[in-house]
């Protein structure tokens, strides 16, 4: 292989790893409070569709992105709603999400199927677009992928550093003591939720708005649920996140590359390969991460005190 | 100050939890119409042609027991699953490999008569579906691999593979084009029941409720699986045989899915196409939380929810409602009862004044 294959697959990596990494920080944020959200694929799907209707109708992509990120931290504040105050069961609440989200999105979104909304094109980035290899392949994109490269470092400076961070890893950790040192433990699970929601709905909207450019059926096609793969893969961590989602954004743009190409391959077999890679991906973690480095409170609600 | 006070109730809500069940799916129905109103569906009548095509004439309850078949069975499995806390969201993975299984015995012994051809294709097609939920199960217990996220990844592998045989090897050469197999025999064809829209796979529901009934009244290893599902740790350090367990409840749950695709290609469809997809396995799920895991009541609420989807594609054909609809009705239902169900555990009193 030359370079002038292997350049535009790496380019064409890290575009499609965008949206699988806003998504996995998300939920890497939600977790990290304690409150595991499966509902990362009905948020995605949501904000995509809210940020395609609202960039369509207003011609602004950026009010678009907004759109699609509220929406997504919308539909989370339901997930919010239902364990945090109602204490229902986590898993179960998520997937309830993602049942509505979905059918939401093909609901609302059939009579846009096929249509064109203003979005994100790339842009280069002056003096580091001209660098070998690496200009063409991280500084030719569009900004929401340069708002991700900052995003990455933010967020590992908020968990380590920030006073609200260390207090969103001890509800996470270990809500009884925190609750006894004067946190609000509720408050920054709320906070996990809401911010993780708007990420996947960020997520979302770059499918729509700078991915496709335009609606399709069944948009997200399972990107919400590896994000959740992702993020155990990750051991919640965001560096860890962004080349979980590169390697997967590869995996898909090699791909469609391969079916572009006309394999000898049908193209379902070549379909299967990121839900594979899923798979073993998560085995080599536990493998070689042995064990889990989950929150020790991740799933666990609050019960009322006596 | 005046606030409330909750607290876990002493003993169960019993008969009246039905009520809060109630309340929440009423609560359900009227997001839904609110829902119905955005897309300009005009809500009550939308609720009517809904309720009225699922339950309201002898066709409709029989349309609506017959789609029950499949969750029921799907949900059935995935309610044992639930109950070890083992997360088995992969039903509908299972059920595709059951679909798989259960055509590729009817397509390579066609000439079988049927009372051999008709249990081969359940064996087929109910070891597909195990083998599919045994894999994760194998991960999970092995490695400690979240069997959320691997059980769900199966079930697009699994919808792939199954596109991949109906778009290719056994695609019938005179589909003109159509994604799907040659028609199955008379002999690999469950019969319907006399002159109703039912077939005799509904037999195999009652069979596997009542064994599940039996399994979990009578036997050892049922009442250990309760007491596993009660409380895994302890369970196991009372020396239960907790992987065991997992295995049989993830390969008779995948089982069943797979026997639910079986009755489905071959009673209805009579071949394998995409359209064999329907989701039941994930509505399966939302009929096991709904039944709080109770076989009897996985029966009806499989279905209610049956019926929603008969009422829903009468929605469709009559108001053009999108089929969507049923998803959104789905998702609301199970958040709504998730968080009525707080009731039933629960007790909220006024804090009185000190």
């Amino acid at each position: 292989m030359n370079m002038e294959i292997i350049i535009p697959l790496l380019a064409a990596a890290v575009q499609s790893g965008t949206p699988i990494l806003y998504a996995t920080l998300g939920e890497i944020f939600t977790e990290r409070s304690g409150v595991l959200n499966l509902g990362v694929e009905g948020i995605m799907f949501v904000g995509a569709l809210v940020a395609f209707i609202t960039a369509r109708v207003t011609g602004d992509p950026w009010l678009g992105l907004v759109a699609g990120g509220v929406s997504g931290a919308l539909l989370a504040g339901l997930h919010g709603l239902v364990c945090l105050n109602f204490l229902g069961n986590q898993v179960v609440s998520g997937l309830a999400l993602t049942i509505l989200g979905t059918g939401m999105g093909n609901y609302f979104g059939t009579s846009f199927v096929g249509l064109q909304a203003p979005g994100f094109y790339p842009l280069d980035v002056p003096g580091l677009a001209d660098l070998p290899l690496v200009g063409p392949v991280f500084f030719h994109q569009d900004l929401l992928v340069y708002c991700s490269y900052l995003l990455v470092p933010m967020l590992w400076y908020f968990f380590q550093y920030t006073r609200w961070g260390l207090r969103l890893r001890a509800a996470g950790e270990n809500p009884d003591a925190a609750e006894a040192a004067g946190i609000s433990v509720l408050g920054y699970r709320w906070g996990g939720i809401l911010v993780g929601g708007f990420l996947g709905g960020l997520g979302g909207s770059y499918l729509s708005l700078a991915y496709t450019h335009l609606w399709a059926t069944n948009i997200t096609a399972g990107r919400g649920w590896i994000a959740v793969g992702l993020v155990i893969f990750a051991f919640w961590k965001p560096g860890r996140a962004l080349l979980g989602a590169y390697l997967f954004g590869g995996v898909m743009a090699f791909q469609f590359r391969l079916q572009a190409m006309g394999t000898a391959l049908p193209s379902s077999l070549l379909l299967m390969l990121p839900y594979g890679l899923t798979v073993l991906v998560l085995i080599l973690a536990y493998v070689r991460g042995q064990g889990t480095k989950a929150p020790a409170a991740l799933g666990v609600n609050l019960e009322p005190r006596e | 100050m005046l606030g409330f006070r909750i607290q876990r109730r002493d003993k169960p809500l019993g008969f009246y939890s039905a009520f809060v069940v109630l309340a929440a799916v009423v609560l359900a129905l009227l997001f839904s119409g609110g829902i119905l109103a955005l897309r300009g569906t005009p809500p009550v009548e939308g609720m009517r042609v809904l309720l009225q095509s699922a339950f309201g004439s002898r066709w409709a309850l029989e349309d609506s027991l017959a789609k029950a078949v499949p969750i029921f069975l799907c949900s059935l499995g995935v309610g044992v699953t639930f109950r070890l806390q083992i997360w088995n969201i992969g039903a509908e993975g299972q059920y595709a490999m059951g679909a798989v299984g259960a055509t590729w015995a009817a397509l390579t012994l066609p000439g079988l008569p049927w009372y051999l051809l008709l249990p081969l294709m359940g064996l087929v097609s109910f070891g597909a579906g195990a083998v599919w939920g045994l894999v994760p199960a194998f991960f999970r217990l092995r490695w400690q691999v979240n069997e959320i996220i691997v059980t769900l990844m199966f079930n697009y592998i699994a919808i792939l593979f199954l596109e991949f045989l109906v778009y290719g090897a056994w695609k019938d050469p005179v589909s003109f084009g159509f994604p799907m197999t040659p028609t199955f025999s008379d002999n690999a064809i469950i019969p319907m029941i006399g002159m109703t829209r039912l077939n005799w796979g509904i037999v195999v529901c009652v069979l596997a409720g009542i064994a599940i009934w039996v399994f979990f009244r009578y036997t050892r290893l049922g009442f250990e699986l309760a007491a596993c599902g009660e409380n895994v740790r302890a369970a196991r350090y009372a020396g239960m045989p907790y992987n065991l367990l997992v295995y049989l409840v993830m390969g008779f749950s995948g089982g069943l899915a797979g026997w639910a695709a079986c009755i489905e290609v071959s009673a209805n469809l009579n071949r394998l196409q995409p359209s064999v997809m329907a989701g039941y396995g994930y509505t399966a799920i939302v009929v096991a939380w709904l039944a709080r895991l109770n076989p009897l009541a996985i029966a009806v609420a499989s279905f209610l929810l049956a019926g929603l989807r008969v009422g829903t594609e009468n929605l469709q054909l009559e108001l053009q409602v999108p089929s969507a609809f049923g998803s959104i009705m789905e998702g609301l239902i199970l958040l709504t009862v998730l968080a009525g169900s707080f009731f039933i555990d629960y007790q909220v009193r006024r804090r009185g004044r000190l």
